[in-house]
């Protein structure tokens, strides 16, 4: 199985997440913003950073990149498509995925290993969980404030595209203590806190058991390959 | 539209045809003998083009003029053992250090003091560009970051817009270049009111064969100019802000302080990167203080001597800029490098993919001059080295400070010691709760310290660690540390005090330490007993790297760090750099299991002068800096050392600022797992009694935890090696510290007085 991860100039985790899908068992394929080329990969990870700078809204010029007319398509031809942090910025900026974000409620950047619920164990990245699980990723931010009106919020609360939901603490004030979502179909699935981040024992979240040694992270990428393995 | 400035500027010709035109020197900071010896130098007087380079190069920040002839000692005071992995030392970008694998570790620590005092957003945030791009300098990629902050009275109004400012600075420029920030530390001190400190520490990893020193060599080579635009930010903020000292009413300086966008050096740091590993470029010199007067004269001095520039190609994003504003700007995230003729089409496709704005500045010449043209006229012809190496050398007054036998003779141990188990609980409380040892987290919190997924250890341990080579585990550690009051009290001593905290700190993470670098943050040079604690400084810190044979590799010096006529305690930031064969053997500095027995290694002497227990319980400062054993603290390392190859140590907890009772704290906190602890013995043996086991500051000293089963290998290891121990509790299933006859704490109340001292005037940690 091929993942791409593509990379923008102000990308900060793409290395990381092509090491996540390289432990999870599959091949990265590192992918250029300004091509129009997904080099025919079997799904699509858009990382965290600041691709341009975000001098605009987070996101908001991304979402016009070469690149993403490609994710676009592919996104609705059901290809699994996965945003993380701003990554999750671009995809709604893209419409892809419901809602939008502003700065933190406290106004500062965060990070914090994060405990979130799975609300929806059936989209392409979380068919390995089980619904209501409970897990722990690491979360980064300063302009992770999911927001969105309240017939989007009560629609997709209703169509169980809330995926996670944070849980002990709402780092951010996230409407709805909502930390990630995905389209209609299922495929798209963006949300704030790095998986990526949380597998590979000795440098994932903290967990009750030992420090450093989460890795709850693995299983997105693993229902990735289950959906893949299916087609 | 403002006109672009063609203006003609003062050529060469025009200074030799008026050597009687009045320059405004000293307002460039100059003093008038130099100026004289700039003439000298010439033959003639300078334009007002060179007037500004060398005004801004000849600044104490750029030259060390003040402090080359004691710096020189990091380079004599060393042994073979000490040059044998130094791949490059002193006087280039940053030190390189051999770590094994065909791998190397370069790192750095700079100051960025005045500018965070007056901007600290801006002030902070391009102290971290700056360090990072000296970094990829060398040739190697950025892994992570790190700051030794000092702020005013944490009560004072003004100190929670420095630090806010400050924190915020350093967290929107790192995380956003992707680094993990792994470390630090915050003091909080009114000497350092109206002068916070922010010393930011960059660490970069390479393999061998990637090792680039920045120079101009080869005639015909083009000089190229690529990242930001040149603006008029930070114009003189080596000369006039970092050489001199803040007064009540005078200017504001803020044109001085420069704007970073950490976006642009992210693609910076992207773009070099592949320009080094396509091999398209020579050289790379980053662009800090003095700007293109400083890159243009270093590169020119490094190689083969000459260089001739077109500055009027220079790419402007003010185009009314004057030719000697540009030479002086500080403006951020510009590098400038030389390429060979032939690859300069590669060079160019590169800074493209990267969209990084680029211009062809001139070539190196063998000319054995720097000729800088503005549209066509010659505004400046010197030798490069006059002006970036040879600049003055001040044997600057020294003299023994009228104060300091008054301040030795005045010891704590005059001062009032808790008896009571009441008494000894509340103070405890107070030092846990007081500014300087309470938990940072409100400040870390707001680093990124995931990114590039190979941090280790990160705060609130005693030291960062980062992986370097995934096939292998090779990693790295650092810490950094200062105690400026140990300082106050002895220079000498406290710079090998630091030296020996930053050293037992790493130690205490598992890695072995192999290098130091350091950033000297000090009063008026002007100021002869100001010079007096540096020249001890500077000494304590040579011959104690000598002793522990490990060297100094580079790093800063911040002079005129006072306000008024109070200069700060003198504060030498010594970060120490240790390597580990596999980050998977790190030790964290708490206990995750309970049913470990815990031991202090090392003994403990009465010595509370210029400890926190002094500063917190009776606000004193005086007497003389606990004793430093180097010889013994590197025992102590190795013994660490072998107790982790073995596998038997599950944590490790240097013991410094609070002494046993904090380091006691900290360690049930790490993990939220409690402890019974006994001090009889300590005080038995030691002779001390209740509140100087807790609160001394006696060095050699940790904490670490073994599990039980490795108990009598533990012991044993000890005595083989002659190092004190003793068995002072055992970790516990209960949430709380217990401290036999004294008091028990539940882990909240001591995690609620901790936490407390920075939400409180800062704001809420978020989730904590």
């Amino acid at each position: 199985m091929r993942i791409g991860v593509i990379t923008f100039p102000g990308s900060l985790d793409d290395r990381d997440a092509q090491r996540a899908v390289r432990i999870s068992g599959a091949t990265p394929v590192a992918l250029w913003h300004g091509d129009h080329d997904l080099q025919g990969v079997d799904a699509v990870i858009l990382p965290g950073g600041f691709a341009y700078g975000d001098y605009l809204r987070a996101g908001a010029i991304a979402s016009y990149a070469p690149i993403m007319a490609e994710v676009i398509d592919a996104a609705n031809k059901g290809v699994p498509v996965l945003g993380i942090c701003n990554g999750f910025q671009m995809l709604a900026e893209a419409r892809l995925v419901p809602g939008a974000h502003t700065r933190n409620a406290h106004q500062q950047f965060i990070r914090r290993d994060q405990r979130l619920r799975v609300e929806n164990a059936t989209t392409d990245w979380t068919n390995a969980f089980e619904t209501n699980d409970e897990i722990i990723i690491p979360m980064k931010n300063a302009d992770g404030r999911f927001v969105a009106d309240s017939e989007t919020l009560a629609r997709i609360e209703g169509q169980g595209q809330v995926v996670f939901r944070y849980l002990d603490v709402n780092p951010n004030g996230s409407l709805n203590d909502i930390a990630g979502v995905s389209n209609e179909r299922g495929n798209v699935v963006a949300l704030m806190p790095h998986p990526e981040h949380a597998t590979e024992p000795g440098f994932g979240p903290d967990t009750p058991e030992a420090m450093s040694s989460g890795i709850d992270g693995l299983k997105f990428f693993e229902s990735a390959l289950r959906v893949l393995a299916t087609v | 539209m403002t006109t672009p400035t063609t203006a003609s500027a003062d050529t060469v010709t025009n200074a030799a045809a008026t050597p009687e035109r009045e320059q405004p020197y000293a307002a460039l900071g100059l003093k008038q003998d130099e100026y004289l010896r700039i003439r000298e130098i010439l033959g003639r007087r300078p334009t007002s083009g060179e007037l500004a380079m060398y005004s801004v190069m000849w600044s104490e920040h750029c030259s060390y003029k003040s402090s080359k002839p004691y710096l020189r000692q990091f380079g004599t005071k060393t042994t073979e053992k000490m040059r044998k992995n130094l791949m490059v030392g002193m006087g280039e970008n940053a030190g390189v250090v051999d770590v094994g694998g065909g791998w190397a570790v370069t790192f750095k620590i700079e100051s960025h003091n005045h500018p965070s005092y007056i901007e600290p957003f801006q002030g902070a945030a391009t102290g971290v560009g700056g360090i990072v791009r000296d970094i990829i300098s060398m040739g190697a990629r950025p892994v992570a970051v790190m700051d030794a902050l000092r702020f005013g009275d944490i009560d004072d109004p003004d100190t929670a817009r420095v630090v806010h400012g400050v924190v915020s600075g350093i967290s929107f420029y790192g995380n956003c270049l992707g680094l993990p920030n792994i470390g630090g530390e915050t003091y909080f001190d009114s000497v350092y009111q109206a002068n916070p400190l922010v010393n930011a520490l960059a660490v970069g990893v390479l393999r061998h064969e990637d090792l680039h020193l920045a120079n101009a060599r080869g005639v015909g080579n083009k000089v190229v100019l690529f990242g930001a635009r040149t603006g008029g930010d930070g114009i003189g903020g080596a000369s006039i802000l970092a050489s001199d000292s803040f007064s009540a009413g005078g200017p504001t300086k803020r044109p001085a302080v420069q704007v970073g966008d950490p976006f642009a050096e992210k693609v910076l740091i992207e773009c070099c990167l592949e320009l080094f590993q396509l091999d398209l470029v020579e050289g790379i010199q980053d662009l800090g203080a003095a700007g293109i007067s400083c890159a243009t004269s270093e590169l020119a001095s490094n190689g083969d001597g000459g260089m001739f520039i077109e500055l009027e190609k220079v790419l402007l994003r003010d185009p009314t800029l004057t030719a000697e504003e540009i030479l002086m700007s500080e403006s951020q995230e510009r590098m400038m490098a030389i390429v060979t003729p032939e690859k300069l089409d590669g060079f160019l496709a590169v800074v493209r993919k990267w969209d990084v704005e680029t211009s062809v500045l001139g070539e190196v010449t063998d000319t054995g001059r720097l000729v800088i043209n503005w549209h066509g006229e010659e505004i400046v012809n010197v030798e490069p080295r006059t002006v970036a190496v040879d600049g003055p050398v001040y044997d600057r007054p020294v003299a023994y400070p009228t104060w300091i036998d008054a301040l030795n003779a005045d010891s704590a141990s005059r001062l009032a010691r808790p008896t009571t188990a009441s008494d000894l609980r509340d103070q405890v409380f107070r030092l846990v709760g007081s500014a300087n040892l309470a938990d940072k987290r409100w400040i870390t919190n707001q680093y990124d310290t995931y990114v590039l997924g190979n941090t280790a250890l990160s705060f609130p341990d005693d030291g960062g660690m980062v992986r370097v080579d995934e096939e292998s585990g090779l990693g790295f550690a650092v810490a950094t540390d200062a105690n400026g009051r140990f300082c106050q009290l002895d220079p000498y001593q406290g710079a090998q005090l630091a030296l020996a905290e930053a050293f037992r700190n790493v130690a205490v993470t598992g890695a072995t330490p192999v290098a130091v670098s350091d950033c000297l943050n000090f009063g008026s040079p002007e100021n002869p007993e100001v010079m007096w604690q540096f020249s001890r400084a500077v000494e304590g810190l040579a011959d104690g790297c000598l002793a522990m044979e490990i060297p100094v590799t580079g790093g800063n010096v911040s002079f005129y760090n006072q306000t008024g006529d109070v200069p700060i305690h003198p504060t030498p930031v010594v970060a120490v750099l240790g390597v580990i064969d596999d980050v998977a053997k790190r030790i964290p500095s708490g206990w995750q299991d309970d049913g470990n027995n815990i031991y202090l290694l090392g003994t403990t002497k009465a010595e509370l002068d210029g400890s926190a227990w002094a500063e917190v319980i009776h606000d004193h400062l005086g007497g003389r800096p606990p004793v430093v054993d180097l010889a013994a603290e590197q025992k102590l390392a190795d013994l660490l050392h072998y107790g982790n190859e073995q596998n038997i140590i599950s944590s490790a907890h240097d013991l410094a600022d609070g002494g046993l009772a904090q380091a006691i704290v900290e360690g049930v906190l790490r993990f939220g797992v409690g402890a019974r602890i006994w001090l009889g013995e300590i005080i038995e043996r030691d002779g001390v009694d209740a509140a100087t086991a807790l609160f001394s500051e006696s060095t050699g000293r940790v904490i670490v935890s073994v599990p039980r089963e490795d108990d009598v290998k533990f012991q044993g290891l000890c005595e083989g090696r002659g190092y004190p121990m003793l068995r002072i509790g055992v970790t516990d299933s209960a949430d709380t510290l217990e401290i036999q006859d004294v008091f028990t704490a539940t882990l909240d109340e001591l995690r609620t007085a901790h936490r407390s001292p920075l939400t409180e005037r800062f704001g809420a940690t978020i989730g904590a």
